[in-house]
């Protein structure tokens, strides 16, 4: 039996990607110019988002789909490595881990996420989604020599392996049932056959394992330790992309695959949202250390985040995206100053920075006021379409919860604004400035800028 | 880009690069960018002008900030008969005393600040007029508000600038409130902001009323009223005026630019381009007439006693713009803004004047410590001189047109108009003199400072340097001919600026006849001649008759010296009041219990709440996955219960 080479199109990015990394892995033995390395990196990433737009199409017997959601998410996803790779420049030969397999290990996770959010079946789903773990994994400790960083590692790692089995769970439950793991044919089954106990159990299951990725209350627990023990690089590029990923599998399985019972996990995400931007929030301000509080802060953002997909309707689901393009900027921007100031993680090492360095101190204002939701900075029009279309879905109330807690939430980013300008310099504040860092701050402090002034180039 | 939006936008780039250079890099050059900057809107207001006067007129979204639905947030120009001019009286103003404050401000050591500062409020001032919709406007209204604000107390570390700053702040947030409702009153029953949408569905309101208290009020007048709000709060009329003759704390081409010329007309401006809204009410039409009559002769009665020439001029700035407000109330719209027009050429020059005086006396304030300045220094002697006239409203100047135009209407418009006409007469005989009363106590008689052997004032008496005197110049010849675009057929002129202003602001039906329209024109001539006849009398011919009238009118003296006691009335019903409930009621329980129960209380549990729950995060895995456990359980519990 002649077995036909399926059309290979619909994947070309992640084979761009993933023969990159691979080439990479080895180009590293022969070129001692880690920079060079880097540089092949962002290129690959340009090439893939040149040939993204002629990937349209399916493939694999549906298994994988490219469309213009995938591709919306697979453009987050570099912009997301690509201000990685920016910052990590310098930065981790500072931390004495310039290994070469750091940018392809950033690669072969960028390939899986753009798996995921292709992902037409839940194997090819899952696929992607260990490609990614994994990598993230070995980031998370790629510090060898640095005990915090092996600890994040391994907490990241255990813990994801136990969602992985919960996902596992609750995907054979599905095809149990459905004879079927692909995300539309269930969504097809279920629709004509009508939801079981049996359904909704897997359905929980794999909102677990989803609310895991996305670091959603109750199951954040591991984002903290991580965040904080990670290489700050891979802190900005994990609160990001693993983040997105996760938004854009629970969109494509809950909307397609468990469409039928949209109103039991809807109810179940409400539940999530409330805790997880509670969670977030209050813990944030108990944090003394920046990254900490930014993790308790990307922990918040979910819980925003899920109010798109609570609220059901295709506005509500462009504004999450929208808002998921805007909290990439505007938390790396604030990663990414976290690196130029390196003095130390703690947010008194944040005191009389204005009087130092008042451009950095202007600059994490911005960020600061973007993650708070002030206009005209992009956070607040994030926040505003997010919110309006939940309104308009008539979650008023919900909106209500989120408003207070975002309140709420001006407070600990207000006490770093607070440190910078209000409180002495007590000290020297070196900075390490690299051309590479500055241009992604410049991008980042630009985007928040330029969407919260003309929001027209994100909604459209 | 099209060079509409050039005529805020130079102004903008000229603060951005002052208050972010000027510091380190720019400091005593500030002026070579703003005033070119300044220059650059004059010139495109003008050519802006020529357009609208060609019959163009410009109304368009530069740019939307927030689309959703039918909720727009946008920036957009409006550029139409009343705007142009506007666009002239602020470009204009704002280059003669960007150039006058090169002298002035000379060796301040916040010389880039103030630059920036003037940039700014040029900037904001002209966003609030030209824009299309009622958000920029508040916007605007709010930035110019602010400029003023760090203007006035742009001396910060002396206490009297600082306090005034602050009291102007405060005063116009009561304004600013009732403008506030306003603006989202018309939001929540019109849908809209912009302006024409406004002006095109505000008719179906009519006759719609909205329970307050228990009454029903015509919901038209509510908003108009509440719109009139803000304007009184910004214009300093009454009960609202008591920040604007403090505000003379500022450098005075501050006080000449906002507090006479520009900001301060806001509110004019304001109700002017609200005319279709305004003209619907008649209860708000004579509220604004009789405030503004009523205003006008309040300020110019204080006026008479005052000594501090910057005060004088100050109560008469409030004087003025209650006139402009009576003509708006009487439904001469044009009128008004032909007032606002011609008083801001002579009231501009009677403030850099007062500044010229004030440098040549080293800051001497008083009138009564002044006297023979006439020889000393000349241009500024002629032109002060010049600008009295105009405001005094002698034939053939600036201030007379606008002003008899005024009266005509104000006369024209049925009985309580008759009352207005009345008022607004009596007004220009005292602001003739008032106004001739500064000009004999500084420039005539002898110096009464202190004299060249105990002290150098009067040694030090000299010309203000040409930058500042050019301006002086330029402005008298506005003082005399801005108002010939006004001259009414009566007297032979075309009332060119009442018939260019007709399409957006119209014009009152004309029911008196001409008999009644030279006995207005009459007596406005002899109010005025007869006021500058008895300062002439009072300061010059025989200076005993103020000490008397002063003596023998003690109690009518002492209230008007001390300014009706407005201010000590606020400082006893409002202010200590206030205080008292601050500290006893606000501080000790609000504030201490409730509040700080609150602001430092939330927090603070809600920290010790994540302090509590921080335990929780207790780094061992296995309570990790515990956590994640208890939650899937939850979960699986509540689809189970929700199953059967």
């Amino acid at each position: 039996m002649i077995v036909p080479i399926p059309d290979l199109t619909p994947v070309t990015p992640e084979i761009i990607m993933t023969v990159s990394a691979m080439v990479l892995l080895m180009l590293e033995l022969i070129v001692k110019n880690k920079s060079i390395i880097a540089f092949l990196g962002i290129a690959t990433a340009g090439a893939v988002f040149y040939v993204i737009p002629m990937s349209y199409g399916e493939t694999f017997g549906g298994m994988f789909i490219s469309d213009e959601f995938s591709a919306y998410f697979k453009f987050i996803f570099l912009i997301n490595l690509v201000l990685t790779i920016l910052i990590s420049l310098k930065y981790i030969q500072r931390q004495k881990s310039n290994y070469g397999e750091y940018y392809s290990i950033l690669l072969f996770a960028t390939a899986g996420m753009m798996i995921m959010a292709s992902a037409g079946d839940l194997i090819v789903l899952y696929l992607g989604l260990e490609l990614m773990a994994l990598s993230t994994y070995i980031l998370a400790g790629i510090k060898r020599h640095d005990i915090k960083s092996n600890e994040a590692a391994i907490k990241y790692f255990l813990l994801g392996a136990f969602s992985s089995a919960l996902l596992l769970y609750g995907i054979s439950l599905i095809y149990g049932l459905t004879t079927t793991t692909n995300i539309y044919k269930i969504g097809e089954y279920l629709g004509e056959a009508g939801a079981s106990p049996a359904v909704l159990l897997s359905m929980a299951l794999i909102i677990a394992a989803f609310s895991f990725k996305i670091a959603a209350a109750p199951f954040h627990m591991w984002a903290p330790d991580v965040y904080q023990g990670a290489p700050t690089s891979i802190t900005a590029f994990m609160s990001v992309g693993p983040k997105a990923a996760g938004f854009a599998v629970i969109v494509r399985v809950f909307y397609v695959a468990f469409a039928e019972v949209q109103a039991d996990w809807t109810a179940i995400l409400i539940g999530i949202a409330i805790l997880t931007m509670a969670v977030g929030n209050i813990m944030a301000i108990a944090q003394t250390n920046i990254k900490r509080m930014l993790a308790y802060s990307s922990i918040a953002h979910a819980g925003y985040m899920l109010l798109g997909i609570i609220a059901g309707t295709q506005a509500a689901v462009e504004a999450m995206m929208v808002y998921i393009l805007i909290y990439a900027f505007m938390n790396i921007g604030a990663f990414a100053i976290i690196i130029l100031l390196e003095r130390g993680d703690e947010l008194k090492d944040y005191e009389g920075l204005a009087k130092a360095h008042p451009l950095i101190a202007a600059i994490m204002l911005v960020f600061m006021f973007s993650l708070i939701g002030i206009p005209p900075t992009a956070g607040f029009i994030g926040k505003f379409y997010l919110f309006k279309a939940a309104v308009d879905a008539g979650y008023t109330w919900l909106v209500v919860i989120a408003v207070i807690f975002s309140a709420i939430s001006a407070y600990y980013y207000l006490r770093v604004v607070m440190n910078m300008y209000m409180k002495e310099l007590k000290e020297e504040a070196p900075i390490y400035l690299t051309p590479s860092l500055g241009l992604a701050i410049l991008i980042t402090v630009l985007m928040v800028i330029i969407i919260g002034v003309m929001p027209s180039t994100v909604s459209g | 880009m099209d060079k509409y939006i050039l005529i805020p936008l130079l102004p903008l780039i000229a603060f951005a690069i002052n208050i972010i250079f000027g510091r380190g890099i720019i400091k005593d050059r500030a002026h070579y960018i703003a005033i070119p900057a300044v220059f650059g809107s004059f010139v495109l207001s003008v050519i802006a002008f020529a357009e609208v006067a060609g019959g163009k007129v410009i109304n368009y979204d530069i740019y939307s900030w927030i689309v959703s639905g039918d909720f727009r947030v946008s920036i957009g120009f409006l550029i139409d008969q009343l705007t142009v001019i506007m666009l002239i009286v602020v470009t204009s103003v704002s280059l003669l005393v960007h150039i006058y404050s090169v002298g002035y401000m000379h060796g301040d050591p916040g010389y880039y600040r103030f630059f920036s500062y003037l940039s700014l409020f040029t900037f904001s001032m002209l966003m609030l007029v030209m824009g299309n919709n009622l958000l920029q406007l508040y916007l605007g209204w709010e930035l110019v508000g602010l400029c003023s604000y760090l203007l006035i107390g742009f001396w910060y570390k002396k206490k009297a600038p600082a306090d005034a700053g602050k009291k102007a702040f405060i005063v116009n947030r009561v304004g600013d409130f009732g403008f506030g409702i306003g603006v989202i009153m018309i939001f929540l029953f019109l849908g809209t902001l912009n302006y024409t949408e406004i002006f095109g569905s505000i008719g179906m309101l009519t006759g719609q009323t909205i329970n307050i208290a228990g009454f029903n009020v015509d919901l038209i007048t509510v908003i108009a009223l509440l719109l009139f709000l803000g304007a009184v709060g910004k214009s300093a009329q009454i009960p609202l005026h008591v920040w604007l003759p403090d505000a003379m704390e500022g450098p005075t081409p501050v006080s000449a630019l906002i507090h006479a010329a520009t900001m301060v007309t806001a509110g004019v401006f304001m109700i002017a381009r609200f005319n279709p809204v305004f003209s619907l009410s008649e209860t708000a039409m004579w509220t604004v007439a009789i405030v503004g009559a009523v205003t006008a002769l309040f300020a110019a009665t204080i006026a008479l006693v005052q000594n501090d020439i910057k005060r004088i001029v100050a109560y008469s700035t409030v004087s003025q713009l209650g006139y402009m407000f009576l003509a708006c109330g009487v439904g001469a719209f044009g009128a008004g803004i032909f007032h606002l027009y011609t008083h801001a050429f002579f009231k501009a020059l009677l403030f850099l004047g007062a500044g010229s005086v004030m440098h040549a006396m080293a800051g001497e304030l008083n009138i009564q410590k002044m006297g023979g300045l006439k020889k000393h220094m000349p241009v500024t002697y002629w032109t002060f001189l010049i600008a009295s006239l105009s405001i005094a409203g002698i034939p053939g100047l600036a201030g007379f047109f606008s002003k008899d135009e005024i009266l005509w209407m104000a006369y024209n418009a049925g009985s309580l108009g008759k009352f207005t006409w009345i008022v607004g007469t009596a007004v220009t005989a005292l602001t003739a003199f008032y106004s001739f009363r500064i000009v004999f106590l500084t420039f005539h008689g002898k110096f009464r400072g202190t004299s060249k052997s105990d002290n150098r004032q009067e040694y030090h008496l000299h010309e203000s340097p040409k930058v500042m005197t050019m301006p002086l110049v330029v402005l008298a010849v506005g003082a005399v001919a801005a108002g010939w675009v006004g001259i009414p057929e009566l007297l032979g002129g075309g009332n060119w600026i009442g018939y260019f202003l007709e399409p957006v602001l119209g014009r009152p039906e004309i029911t008196a006849t001409y008999t009644e329209k030279w006995m207005v024109i009459s007596i406005a001539i002899v109010a005025a001649l007869a006021g500058v006849f008895m300062a002439w009398m009072f300061y010059l011919l025989k200076p005993e008759i103020p000490k008397n009238l002063a003596m023998k009118f003690k109690n009518a003296h002492t209230i008007l010296w001390n300014k009706y006691y407005v201010d000590e009335l606020y400082d006893f019903a409002i202010e200590r009041p206030t205080k008292w409930i601050a500290s006893n009621v606000l501080v000790a329980v609000t504030d201490n219990k409730i509040i700080e129960g609150v602001v430092n209380g939330l927090p603070a549990a809600i920290r010790n709440f994540g302090e509590k729950l921080r335990k929780v995060q207790t780094g061992y895995l296995q309570h990790y996955a515990m956590g994640m456990a208890i939650g899937l359980f939850v979960i699986l519990a509540l689809v189970v219960i929700a199953a059967n």
